[in-house]
């Protein structure tokens, strides 16, 4: 029975362990071919262990293009992902608030359209938004890609209002009782116990809004205002020729911010997702 | 003042009350209500107009009525073929991805060493899957000179390189791939949810000599059903929805074998400036998407299983 379940438990790990090398290879690959030689990375391509391991692309790759290094597309990501998530953190809480704590007229029947918007492909209305923010002459800056994110996306409202509903209602009635309005139990008895929710929803937004690609391409056209995103892809393309090792370089730097906010605060990630299902 | 106020005012403190609660209400969700009609009621309305008019943003639209709609359904072969190419793109990837995050979902809700370690590495792909860092190295992996053909060449099985991404039969493999790939997200949810199976169930089972498969099919399957519904919707919402990949690893080629709608609706946009047509095509994959998503909660009630509460 033992020796059964000892058989049981290697060919458990073990099938976990080979699956998730296999899928785990591309992340790999990446981070390797990103150390190699020019000449090395597409021959023998799939070996993992560079021959020498070499920071050459890392160096060529920061030079960037047009003058401009990468650590101006990363300044402008950062710059343009946390206003982002502030922005989105400080209208999703108060909306948030409004929708659970406060009884007023409409509340059920806005909270459900709300909810029915997270089922609306966003991509659909991308055409009347560049058209909208065409006419207001905001091509070309941040405006597009940062205001929008001040309007409390449905996402995180319901993520941050179901931990809401989870804090007793009974602070409020001591706080009330205590001569607090509305707006003061929100900043004294919610905020500060919200940040389990707050930290997931910020996560979620700097890395949705760190990763975004439709919205750069769309608005930005000068190169120094560029994000990382926008950049790589511009690295890449097909019709320039490319420094592969310096874009697999540029690529594992892109991924960095990513990793490093994620292992963090994996827990609350797990979390959040888990008992929201968010993020497709 | 109006009748109902005077109504009401005979309860006094109870209207003032009701005021403030409605004025501080509105106050707080006014972010999210502003940005709901701004960002999206507005737009819409902007799509449904442009939709029946040609536009190309330095000019003033004109009026055309239902031609761009009339040409999308009559006249234009790209549109069928991005239809289709979607149409084969999610029904693949969405099964796929929501099978893998299953199967792993079943291995980690095991009580073992590691487990919570394991989660988290399987979620990475899921994190980093929408990138385009991840995009362009995809197009590299799979490349003529990348690390697929690199291993099977140097392994015998394969005598020479093959272009997975432009071959026309493989391409929209490459980007199926890449989408079963992320399968994080729904496997944790999926993990969520078996938490929630009473483990009395599966006792009950073991008792009546029921074999691994028939508690999986009999119990697990049906207990989980709502949630395996709930990712079956989001993810075929959103994989109708899938741009950046194609774009950057195989820009719709070859022979617009990979021409996603979104992609096609994005050429149409922005490269040929018919923004009256992109927003009747915009208008079409909505109503698509509608039909798709209202056929799956259709389906709901033959194959989720909703427990009756208190009924245990």
């Amino acid at each position: 029975m033992k020796t059964r379940r000892i058989a049981g438990s290697i060919l458990y790990h073990g099938f976990i362990l080979a699956f998730g090398f296999l899928m785990f290879y591309p992340v790999l690959w990446l981070i390797a071919s990103s150390l190699k030689e020019h000449s090395e990375i597409f021959r023998e391509a799939h070996i993992l262990i560079p021959e020498t391991i070499r920071l050459d692309n890392y160096v060529q790759g920061w030079r960037g293009f047009g003058g401009n290094t990468f650590g101006l597309f990363f300044k402008n990501s950062f710059i343009v992902s946390g206003i982002s998530t502030f922005g989105q953190l400080a209208s999703a809480s108060l909306a948030a608030y409004g929708f659970t704590r406060v009884k007023f007229y409409g509340r059920k029947f806005w909270f459900a359209v709300m909810i029915a918007t997270l089922l609306l492909p966003g991509q659909v209305l991308r055409i009347p938004q560049y058209v909208l923010f065409n006419q207001l002459g905001w091509i070309d800056t941040y405006l597009p890609l940062i205001l929008p994110h001040f309007f409390a996306g449905p996402f995180f409202v319901f993520l941050i209002a179901q931990f809401i509903r989870g804090i007793p209602s009974e602070l409020d009635e001591a706080a009330t009782i205590d001569g607090c309005g509305k707006y003061a139990i929100f900043f004294k008895i919610i905020l500060p116990n919200i940040k389990p929710p707050i930290i997931t929803a910020g996560i979620f937004s700097f890395y949705w809004t760190w990763q975004d690609f439709f919205g750069p391409l769309l608005y930005i056209q000068t190169v120094e205002k560029y994000t990382a995103a926008l950049a790589l892809q511009l690295f890449s393309d097909p019709n320039s020729v490319t420094n592969w090792g310096a874009m697999f370089a540029m690529a594992v730097l892109s991924l960095v911010p990513v990793f490093i906010i994620f292992i963090t605060f994996q827990r609350h990630l797990v979390e959040g997702i888990s008992t929201t299902g968010l993020k497709g | 003042m109006r009748p109902y106020f005077r109504l009401f005012s005979a309860i006094g403190g109870k209207v003032k009350r009701k005021e403030y609660d409605n004025l501080a209400g509105y106050i707080f969700i006014m972010p999210w209500l502003f940005g709901f009609l701004a960002f999206m009621i507005v737009p819409m309305i902007m799509s449904l107009y442009l939709s029946l008019t040609r536009y190309n943003v330095l000019s003033s639209p004109t009026w055309v009525g239902l031609e761009n709609y009339i040409k999308i359904f009559t006249k234009d072969p790209r549109f069928v073929q991005s239809l289709k190419v979607t149409g084969v793109y999610v029904a693949t990837a969405v099964p796929l991805r929501l099978t893998f995050a299953l199967f792993l979902a079943v291995l980690f809700s095991q009580k073992r060493m590691l487990v919570g370690f394991y989660r988290t590495i399987y979620y990475v792909p899921s994190l980093i899957g929408g990138s385009v860092a991840v995009a362009v190295m995809w197009r590299q992996l799979f490349g003529v000179y990348g690390a697929l053909n690199s291993f099977l060449t140097s392994s015998g099985i394969m005598e020479s390189n093959f272009g997975w991404i432009t071959n026309p039969r493989t391409a929209l493999w490459s980007l199926i791939v890449l989408a079963a790939w992320q399968f994080g997200s729904p496997m944790l949810i999926f993990l969520a949810g078996l938490k929630q199976i009473p483990a009395s169930l599966y006792e009950v089972a073991a008792i009546d000599g029921a074999n691994w498969w028939q508690t999986f099919t009999r119990i697990t399957i049906p207990m989980l059903s709502p949630v395996i519904f709930f990712n079956l919707v989001m993810q075929t919402i959103n994989n109708f929805m899938m741009f950046t990949q194609a774009y950057i690893i195989t820009e719709g080629h070859p022979f617009d074998r990979t021409l996603v709608y979104i992609l096609y609706l994005f050429q149409r946009g922005f490269t040929y400036n018919q923004m009256g047509y992109a927003c009747a095509l915009a208008w079409v994959l909505l109503v698509v998407v509608g039909i798709v998503t209202a056929l799956i909660f259709k389906s709901s009630p033959h194959w989720v299983y909703y427990e009756s509460k208190g009924d245990l």
